[in-house]
């Protein structure tokens, strides 16, 4: 009897901790079941079984490919017989005749493509034959209306034939031929024509001779060689070297504007919706839902209304960026501000200074340090923002990578504008890392 | 090397027998550095905004007072057609829950590989030390890559939907988060591992018991914010290319007049799931690391 007096003195506490572990085991054991369940219903929801099923590996393919390489077109039409060499197609990428890249040869009639690793292709006046090693020669002739194949039986399935079309791919090419043109795609490692275009006279010129060609005599008299160089590589006329650069500018000059405007206008503001500088309830209410207002009024939405009014733009992305932060900055900021030191604006009103004078020494120099990490944090978030945004108004690099993506085709522009995407922001990361070290010291 | 020997000519120096001048001196300098700071700053906005604003379709005081017009032509149509409002609410509630789930899925994903990517790049932690700083780079780029590049490029190879958008917002959260995750990791008391090693226990296992339960509530909190920035994204990339509100707000635009009552149904599911979300998750995250 003696021992079971404080046994049962505790047992209410022994019972409540058994609870507790036993409500602890099962919401360990609920969570993980009702991540799985959210994620069967988004597994149906969403549809991913259909996934594979319209999923375009073969896009995927082409873009991968493209990312890294470029092809050129060997194209005769077969009613003039006219040849054509162009690099992806464009006509603006179009050798001249004594520019013939020398994979190929050209003799009257006959054209001779070397695609690498014995694969022969021979355009001639008969038709046109494409020798395949370790499998043989096709023979490809125009009989009448109808395209006559010879080649070694049977007919492997990377050889597509219809009465009008054959159409060969290789891992060194592909081949096509139909009644009006035959055409051959080589393709070649690299990024095509990045700095020169075909028309220019330093296209094709190696490192070597190009530095030579500094301190040689002037192309083109009016300036020197090196400006010559320069104005080719800004205005190449394929990838708009000078475009890029200037919708680069145009993107973080939308975030720098954007957020320094935001914490302009959102500075004055906050002492409004701070409880210890404005005593009167209802301004700091309406202040405070103010900041709501704009901030869950999305980016986009305030984007498409700027838009209607301001036209297409940097200055409406700008305008958009600084409305949506005006609000994220507004709440920060009175947060920093209700959460100062009294001290140092005592110190400074015994001085006998004034509301003004107060805000400037005793209150700003508190909250600097909060204030300039956030504007610096968010310039470098909305770097990124400014990209999206970009699309939607019309300006930036946003737009360009947009525009590239919807033709489907440039997929090396695509790559080239990602990568430049992503220096940019990590240089703005850097950038604002180094500025916040240099002016708080962490 | 005079100079540097006998210092600057006195009158250069800070006359120590005045501190008074001295102090008010220096005090001035600093100022006009300020000055000139400012100067320099407003200067570098002013010219900026002339820039943007000359490179802008319309001016900014040619539209400022255009700026109600829209608004208020969508309004006042959606006011005439009041009656179509609670219809068409219901009708696109399902978009929006395709956005919101979006949002989460992405959060889930991208809040597991942060984890992963946290774990791997924090010191004293990582299973291979030698790899973290392999680990903190790929945090930073997938961090830089917007949302938009990875969303555009997948809806090329996966066609339309919600998939597309769900990666692609992964994909960064996962960089974002990989950071934050590995910051207060960082700070986590690491006795509770010694304790554990000293059991035999292998790396998962300290890990899973030593570290997780202390960072736990500052993790969740950080994936709730995510969630609020990622509803965001899922309506803007919803808008730019593929699935959820931002889809129907983008095909309701482009219609034009006619159908702002559309418009307007679908600004304000979005404002109000965008404002909900922020409150709930503001209180849940105040719970979490508050405690109360």
């Amino acid at each position: 009897m003696t021992d079971a007096t404080p046994f049962n003195a505790y047992a209410p506490t022994y019972a409540k901790v058994q609870s507790q572990f036993k409500s602890r085991r099962l919401t360990a054991f609920a969570i993980p079941v009702l991540l799985v369940l959210y994620l069967a219903y988004l597994f149906i929801s969403f549809d991913i079984s259909g996934l594979a099923a319209r999923a375009r590996m073969d896009n995927a393919r082409i873009l991968l490919a493209d990312f890294v390489s470029y092809k050129t077109h060997v194209t005769r039409d077969n009613r003039s017989g006219q040849l054509s060499v162009t690099i992806e197609g464009e006509s603006k990428a179009t050798f001249a005749p004594n520019q013939y890249p020398d994979w190929m040869t050209t003799s009257g009639d006959v054209t001779n493509i070397d695609l690498g690793q014995g694969n022969l292709i021979t355009y001639d006046a008969q038709g046109a034959r494409y020798i395949v090693p370790g499998y043989g020669t096709i023979d490809i002739k125009p009989d009448g209306n109808r395209l006559r194949l010879i080649a070694p039986q049977p007919i492997p399935n990377w050889i597509n034939v219809t009465d009008t079309r054959i159409s060969v791919t290789t891992p060194a090419g592909r081949f096509a031929y139909s009644r009006s043109k035959v055409e051959t795609f080589k393709y070649q490692p690299g990024w095509e024509l990045f700095f020169f275009t075909l028309d220019s006279p330093f296209y094709g010129k190696s490192y070597g001779q190009l530095t030579a060609l500094l301190t040689a005599e002037r192309i083109d008299p009016a300036r020197s060689n090196l400006a010559y160089m320069a104005s080719e590589v800004w205005h190449n006329k394929m990838w708009h070297h000078g475009d890029v650069a200037w919708a680069l500018f145009e993107t973080v000059l939308m975030a720098f504007l954007g957020t320094m405007g935001a914490a302009l206008i959102a500075l004055p503001l906050a002492f409004l919706a701070a409880s210890n500088f404005t005593p009167i309830r209802i301004v700091r209410f309406a202040f405070r839902r103010l900041f709501d207002f704009v901030r869950g009024v999305d980016g986009l939405i305030w984007t498409i209304i700027l838009a209607r009014a301001f036209g297409p733009g940097p200055m409406t992305g700008a305008l958009a960026i600084l409305l949506t932060d005006t609000g994220t900055f507004g709440k920060t900021f009175s947060e920093a501000l209700e959460n100062i030191d009294e001290k140092q604006v005592e110190g400074i009103r015994s001085t006998g200074a004034g509301p003004l004078q107060r805000a400037r020494f005793g209150v700003i120099p508190q909250i600097a340090p909060v204030l300039l990490s956030q504007v610096l944090y968010y310039l470098e978030s909305n770097t990124r923002s400014a990209t999206v945004i970009g699309a939607i108004v019309g300006g930036g690099i946003g737009l360009l990578l947009t525009q590239a993506i919807i033709t489907q085709k440039d997929w090396e522009e695509v790559a080239y504008y990602m990568i430049l995407i992503v220096l940019m922001v990590m240089a703005m990361d850097t950038a604002s890392g180094w500025l916040r070290r240099k002016l708080i010291g962490r | 090397m005079v100079d540097i020997t006998f210092g600057p000519p006195p009158g250069d120096r800070p006359d120590l027998t005045n501190p008074t001048a001295a102090y008010i001196h220096q005090t001035r300098r600093k100022r006009l550095y300020g000055f000139i700071l400012l100067i320099l700053f407003v200067a570098l906005i002013a010219s900026g905004f002339q820039v943007a604003e000359d490179r802008n379709a319309g001016g900014f005081l040619s539209g400022l007072h255009q700026i109600g017009a829209f608004p208020s032509e969508v309004i006042s149509e959606a006011w005439r057609n009041r009656a179509n409002l609670p219809a068409l609410v219901i009708q696109h509630f399902p978009s929006l829950i395709e956005t919101v789930n979006i949002a989460a899925a992405a959060t889930l994903l991208g809040g597991l590989l942060g984890a992963f990517l946290a774990l791997g790049s924090t010191r004293h932690l990582a299973r291979f030390p030698a790899l973290t700083p392999l680990f903190r780079r790929t945090a930073d780029i997938m961090r830089a890559i917007p949302e938009i590049v990875i969303a555009l490029v997948l809806i090329f190879i996966l066609g339309g939907g919600p998939v597309p958008a769900v990666l692609a917002i992964a994909f960064h959260t996962a960089g974002a988060l990989g950071k934050l995750f590995s910051e207060s990791a960082e700070n986590a008391d690491l006795k509770p591992v010694e304790g554990l090693t000293s059991t035999g226990a292998t790396w998962s296992q300290q890990i899973w018991l030593g570290i997780i339960p202390q960072v736990a509530p500052n993790w969740l909190s950080y994936a709730l914010l995510r969630f609020e920035i990622n509803i965001r994204a899922s309506a803007i990339l919803g808008f730019v290319g593929s699935g959820g509100i931002g889809y129907d707000l983008k095909l309701a635009m482009q219609w034009g007049g006619g159908k702002y009552d559309q418009v307007v149904a679908i600004f304000a599911l979005l404002f109000c799931t965008i404002v909900l979300v922020d409150q709930l998750s503001g209180y849940a995250r105040n719970r979490l690391v508050k405690g109360h």
